[in-house]
């Protein structure tokens, strides 16, 4: 499970700040004023500037993202262009195209625009990793990831939404109690209700007119990108000694991917969940 | 000459982006993993090149796949590193400025010590002495706990010495802001921090551990290679092959 990992450093906390409210709120006005260029205005804009500067401003970009990228949390295109892109706004489209290219070519690396109404990114795994192949190297893994796992099997074998009190509940079955500290996760509730939903592992949603109020889990749109639910079919087929294709609705989904648009190469990157976000 | 990349390269990129560092015997392994995985031929002796494909793309993105060689057991490492100074690399994103600070007090601190470290207890009395906003002593000591983690500084009995992902990476900033202060070996001409020191006052030339054990391995009186005078240290056996002696 453990594979592509960036560099290892991971600690929140210019992170946490950026992601106060009032930050956030800011940003979304600005991304009400960045209006795309078209691609005229692109062409005008690149003929003032040097191909190096362009360059220049693609690789910030670039490590941005990678930066970003270490805490899981998607990088919003208002926030880019903000801290970052700055006077090259006209030229957005074309930076975003080349960063996207860089990715791919020299990180292996997909740049996928997860809300296309917020525009923002994320980085998933874009090499394909057949099944045998462990990595000599170990690479050091999040205890999370386990966590992550068994919520997000236990979703899917639900029929994808769950209320929150069944995962409460499948969690206190194997000892995890949301009420409790944990000795490796902390603050149990906070780590799934807040950090993974950040991530966009989950999604954790109000269920309309219930009194009282009751949320519900899904799967968030990094789940979608990074998970093989052919992977969690088969985990769960060796936890319950059956075949997975006894679970023939969760078999169809797994294999024909209809609602999930990755396969089984991407799972490697589920794992990656940063190592030292304690 | 930037070159084309193949999956084998970026599967490559990305254990060091997951591990940070490692060493020239794990790097050969993975490339041959790396190779195998993607079906590619794969040519033992020819890593150099393969890491500087890797780098002739990572550089205009202000990364390289560094080589360097630890101080503790003198072995080549690879460490993947920024190398720009510029407001957004890994550090400044994952430390607040006060305990970026502190960071570079240690820094001083061990730059300026004789053996290279330097002691919890002084690094305590430093943090009273900021300028930016104070940490308390749990902080200080949170601190050096995720500095540990994060590979950039190691621990040995209340004393902490900079890692060897650390002095790969910060070389050129430890060059540029401690012109004056920062030890070279005589041996290899490596940056210094854990090293003998030659006792005689007007030579004072310095020498990694590991480098020690290899140049007076088998001498039955050891000699400063500078002044002659006697090496009055203790001689560290060498440990294991090393590795640039294939080369």
């Amino acid at each position: 499970m453990t594979q592509r990992k960036r560099p290892s450093n991971t600690l929140r906390l210019s992170q946490s700040k950026r992601q106060s409210n009032s930050v956030m709120t800011q940003e979304e006005d600005e991304d009400v004023t960045f209006t795309q260029p078209s691609s005229s205005q692109v062409q005008r804009g690149l003929e003032k500037l040097t191909p190096a500067q362009v360059d220049q401003k693609t690789a910030e970009v670039v490590q941005y993202i990678l930066v970003k990228d270490q805490k899981k949390i998607p990088v919003r295109r208002a926030e880019l262009v903000k801290n970052i892109v700055k006077d090259y706004r006209t030229v957005y489209p074309e930076i975003i195209k080349r960063a996207k290219r860089i990715f791919e070519q020299v990180f292996g690396l997909k740049l996928v625009e997860i809300d296309p109404k917020n525009h923002m990114y994320i980085l998933v795994n874009n090499l394909d990793t057949p099944a045998a192949a462990a990595s000599p190297v170990k690479c050091p893994s999040n205890p999370k990831t386990g966590l992550l796992f068994v919520i997000l099997s236990v979703i899917f074998m639900k029929g994808g939404i769950v209320r929150e009190n069944q995962i409460w509940n499948t969690l206190k079955k194997l000892r995890v109690d949301p009420g409790q500290r944990h000795e490796e996760f902390g603050d149990v509730r906070k780590v799934v209700t807040e950090e993974f939903v950040r991530q966009r592992y989950l999604e954790y949603t109000r269920i309309p007119h219930t009194e009282p109020i009751e949320y519900e889990f899904r799967w968030g749109h990094r789940a979608d990108m990074e998970v093989s639910k052919a992977q969690i079919l088969e985990f769960m087929g060796q936890l319950h000694e059956q075949d997975p294709r006894s679970w023939s609705q969760q078999y169809r989904e797994a294999h024909t991917g209809s609602s999930s648009s990755q396969n089984a190469s991407s799972s490697q990157t589920s794992s990656h969940a940063s190592t030292s976000r304690k | 000459m930037s070159r084309q990349l193949g999956d084998h390269h970026r599967r490559f990129l990305q254990t060091m982006m997951t591990i940070g560092i490692t060493s020239e015997k794990e790097a050969k392994t993975l490339y041959q993993h790396c190779c195998e995985t993607h079906k590619t031929q794969c040519a033992p002796d020819r890593l150099e090149e393969f890491i500087e494909a890797i780098n002739s793309r990572l550089q205009p993105m202000f990364m390289q796949i560094r080589k360097g060689m630890s101080e503790e057991d003198g072995q080549q490492h690879y460490a993947l590193v920024n190398t720009a100074e510029t407001d957004i690399t890994r550090m400044t994103s994952d430390y607040a400025d006060n305990e970026l600070e502190l960071f570079r007090k240690i820094m001083d601190l061990i730059v300026s010590s004789e053996n290279g470290k330097a002691s919890s207890t002084d690094i305590l009395n430093s943090a009273d002495m900021m300028t930016s906003k104070k940490l308390k002593k749990g902080e200080t000591q949170q601190l050096l706990l995720r500095l540990v983690q994060d590979k950039w500084l190691c621990e040995s009995q209340g004393e902490y010495n900079l890692s060897t992902r650390c002095i790969i990476e910060m070389e050129p900033y430890i060059r540029a802001m401690y012109q004056d202060q920062v030890k070279v070996c005589h041996i290899c001409h490596n940056m210094a921090f854990q090293c003998q020191i030659c006792e005689n006052p007007s030579c004072g030339i310095k020498i990694h551990n590991p480098c020690v054990a290899r140049y007076f391995k088998g001498r039955m009186e050891p000699h400063c290679p500078a002044c002659d005078d006697f090496w009055p240290h203790e001689i560290p056996e060498v440990r294991e092959l090393h590795s640039l002696s294939k080369r």
